[in-house]
């Protein structure tokens, strides 16, 4: 087992990332900025909708990106420089500190091996294991994450599995080599409903029982409220809020979480419209200067045009990048 | 809570029955898809599914992967052909001697797909896409283009702006209502929309949701909403119809299946919704596993497998859709309603 960190150092560390999209027509300014921490036992969820760089985000922290990609700022899992390191070592980080599981199990997984192999060939590469120990030890992860009859499962190929099982496979392969963070893009949006909640409760389970901190990607608010200690949400590729759960989706500071919160159904009367966000989100080979949301906010002032909104803060723990937030603490 | 939009009265030449007259009714509705390379096995899609639609009203269907929302969509404008049941249109059999043609079906119910790139030709600018169905069914070319103008306008989109663009230049939102003008351009009395908003962003959701009543105001239009996303539903029906495995489990209107749910399934899946509030997480899952393979389903009530109340009567017996407690309007299938059904929970209503 690897030494778990406690106390209040972070676990990982996010400094001004940026990542641009290099292409021969156009460049697309992905991430622009972003900053946070996450600690053990912590879970922090990136909520934003589609085009808001959360998905990139996540990926820049494994450097799980295309060659066009480039990427600025620095990263820091466990005291490493991410962004510094050899292929090698990077390869020994990927899934022994860090693993990830994905939102599509079927193309996450390969087809053609048998779930049991596929957590054996982890489990040697990262820790040295022969096939008969793995074997086990995969046994042992099946049960872990409450697949039903696991001694079947783990001659299983993905095709033979529900839906929900393939992503408890998955969460076990990730968990194989007790990873101290894992990083999960948008794991349940792809089940169905009683599925889905079968999953977020296993999730939340294991990361308490095994003390790790996770950054949990999502569009979905109930999901984020569902599992998450702290929130940032994203637009345009920059937080543009964040701070606890309660906080964040109790009282939001920033007109873009308002908007989001009023504009998804959940229980609205039903002969009333919904509160939508006008517009759409932004071109992101083309940022404009300024408030990236501030061609769709209802509060907008002259000057949210000129520059980006600096971080103000609501509460010590409560961020948000807006000018209609009071500069100081009220 | 009333079922049908009674402040402006239904007026259509083409109305033959009435406003008592559902629009639409399905009677024990049945497909089954033969599985390749297994002799004699099928997927059973839709299994004896029977409802109505009334004019003006929006009928939600929900329910999980596999369980045949979508191919009960598609059974309902014959783009699949059901292998047994029927359909009647305002009065008239679809597809019988001397009922209504599926070609004449089809200019008054219209359909719009979850995807909303693949459902739209990527080589046409949208304004033709638009004007085809109106130019197929007869209009003249100009006549055709007017008409897609008009609906253009009428969906939010600048005809001249967005008219000459292609597809793929549209962002989700915009494609989405593209999809919606082009079925509204044949001018439907029916539109059938299976996952319209299940793509979108939460912001571009609220938007076509919001289109989609306004539409419905202002053409006398009668929606059958499909979706997984039982918040959706919640909001934009009136009746709501809940189906697992093929089967209609529950039917009622909407304020009745979301305040006092009456089958097991359709309480596991209100209690699978995330409560949007980290106060109240929920701590136990409702229900275990997964929706079973739809080719060889569960014997007896298919949700046996699943239900935390089955009993040995369950697995043997059918349980037929009937209003118990509800009254006339409130339809579940389930032997612990049934008082005669044997479960030991069943109780007199």
């Amino acid at each position: 087992m690897l030494e778990r960190t406690h106390g209040n150092a972070p676990l990982a560390e996010i400094q001004d990332l940026g990542v641009r999209f290099v292409g021969r027509e156009a460049t697309v300014h992905a991430v622009n900025g972003v900053s946070f921490a996450v600690r053990a036992g912590e879970v922090l969820c990136i909520l934003g909708e589609s085009g808001s760089g959360k998905s990139v985000t996540l990926r820049a922290l494994m450097r799980l990106l295309p060659r066009q990609a480039r990427i600025e700022g620095s990263v820091r899992i466990g005291n490493e420089d991410v962004l510094a390191m050899p292929a090698r070592q990077l390869r020994d980080l990927r899934g022994g500190l860090v693993s990830m599981i994905f939102q599509e199990p079927m193309t996450a997984l390969d087809p053609v091996y048998t779930v049991g192999q596929q957590i054996g060939e982890t489990l040697c590469r990262h820790s040295g294991m022969t096939r008969i120990p793995a074997r086990a030890r995969a046994l042992e992860l099946l049960e872990l994450v409450r697949i039903p009859s696991p001694e079947r499962r783990l001659d299983a190929y993905p095709h033979e599995l529900s839906g929900g099982l393939r992503q408890r496979a998955m969460i076990a392969m990730a968990l194989s080599c007790n990873p101290r963070l894992l990083l999960a893009d948008e794991p349940t949006t792809a089940l169905d409903a009683t599925v889905q909640v079968q999953v977020l409760i296993l999730l939340r389970r294991l990361q308490r029982e095994l003390g790790m901190g996770m950054i949990f990607v999502t569009h979905d608010l109930g999901v984020a409220a569902e599992i998450a200690d702290t929130i940032a949400v994203m637009y345009a590729g920059r937080i543009v809020e964040s701070g606890p759960v309660a906080a964040v989706l109790g009282a939001p500071a920033h007109p873009y979480t308002q908007g989001l919160l009023a504009s998804t159904v959940h229980g609205q009367p039903r002969d009333r419209d919904i509160d939508a966000i006008p517009g759409s989100p932004p071109d992101m080979r083309k940022l404009l200067p300024g408030c990236s949301f501030a061609p769709r906010c209802a509060q907008r002032l002259p000057a949210c045009r000129l520059h980006t909104p600096e971080a103000r803060w609501p509460a010590p723990d409560h961020m948000a990048a807006c000018l209609r937030v009071p500069a100081s603490l009220g | 809570m009333a079922v049908i939009d009674t402040d402006k009265p239904i007026l259509d030449a083409r109305d033959r029955g009435g406003p008592a007259q559902p629009l639409l009714i399905a009677r024990d509705l049945k497909k089954h898809f033969p599985v390749k390379g297994a002799r004699g096995k099928s997927v059973q899609a839709v299994d004896g599914v029977s409802f109505d639609v009334q004019k003006g009203e929006t009928l939600g269907i929900v329910g999980e992967s596999g369980c045949g929302k979508s191919t009960l969509a598609r059974l309902l404008l014959h783009l699949v052909v059901p292998d047994a049941g029927e359909l009647v249109f305002d009065g008239e059999g679809v597809d019988t001697p001397d009922g209504i043609r599926v070609d004449a079906l089809r200019r008054q119910v219209q359909m719009v797909f979850q995807d909303s790139y693949a459902s739209l030709n990527p080589r046409m600018p949208i304004r033709d896409s638009v004007a085809f169905g109106p130019f197929i069914q007869g209009k003249k070319k100009p006549a055709a283009r007017e008409i897609a103008r008009d609906t253009l306008r009428k969906v939010g989109l600048d005809p001249e702006l967005f008219g000459p663009r292609y597809p793929h230049e549209l962002s989700g939102g915009q494609k989405q209502r593209v999809n919606i003008a082009r079925a509204l351009a044949t001018g439907p009395r029916m539109v059938i929309l299976d996952e319209p908003v299940s793509a979108l962003d939460k912001s571009v959701e609220a938007q076509v949701l919001n289109l989609l009543r306004a539409l419905k105001r202002q053409f006398n239009l009668t929606y059958v909403f499909i979706s997984h996303d039982l918040s959706v539903v919640q909001y934009i029906s009136d009746r709501v119809l809940v189906m697992y495995l093929g089967r209609v489990v529950e039917l009622g209107p909407a304020d009745a299946i979301f305040d006092k749910p009456q089958h097991p399934y359709t309480q596991a899946l209100l209690g699978s919704r995330p409560s949007m509030d980290p106060a109240r997480r929920i701590e136990e899952p409702p229900i275990t596993g997964d929706p079973p393979n739809p080719i060889d389903p569960p014997s007896g009530c298919r949700f046996h497998t699943r239900c935390p109340f089955a009993e040995p009567v369950c697995e043997t017996r059918d349980p037929p859709l009937g209003f118990w407690r509800g009254g006339e309007a409130h339809a579940a299938a389930c032997h612990m309603l049934d008082p005669h059904s044997g479960h030991s929970l069943a109780r007199d209503a």
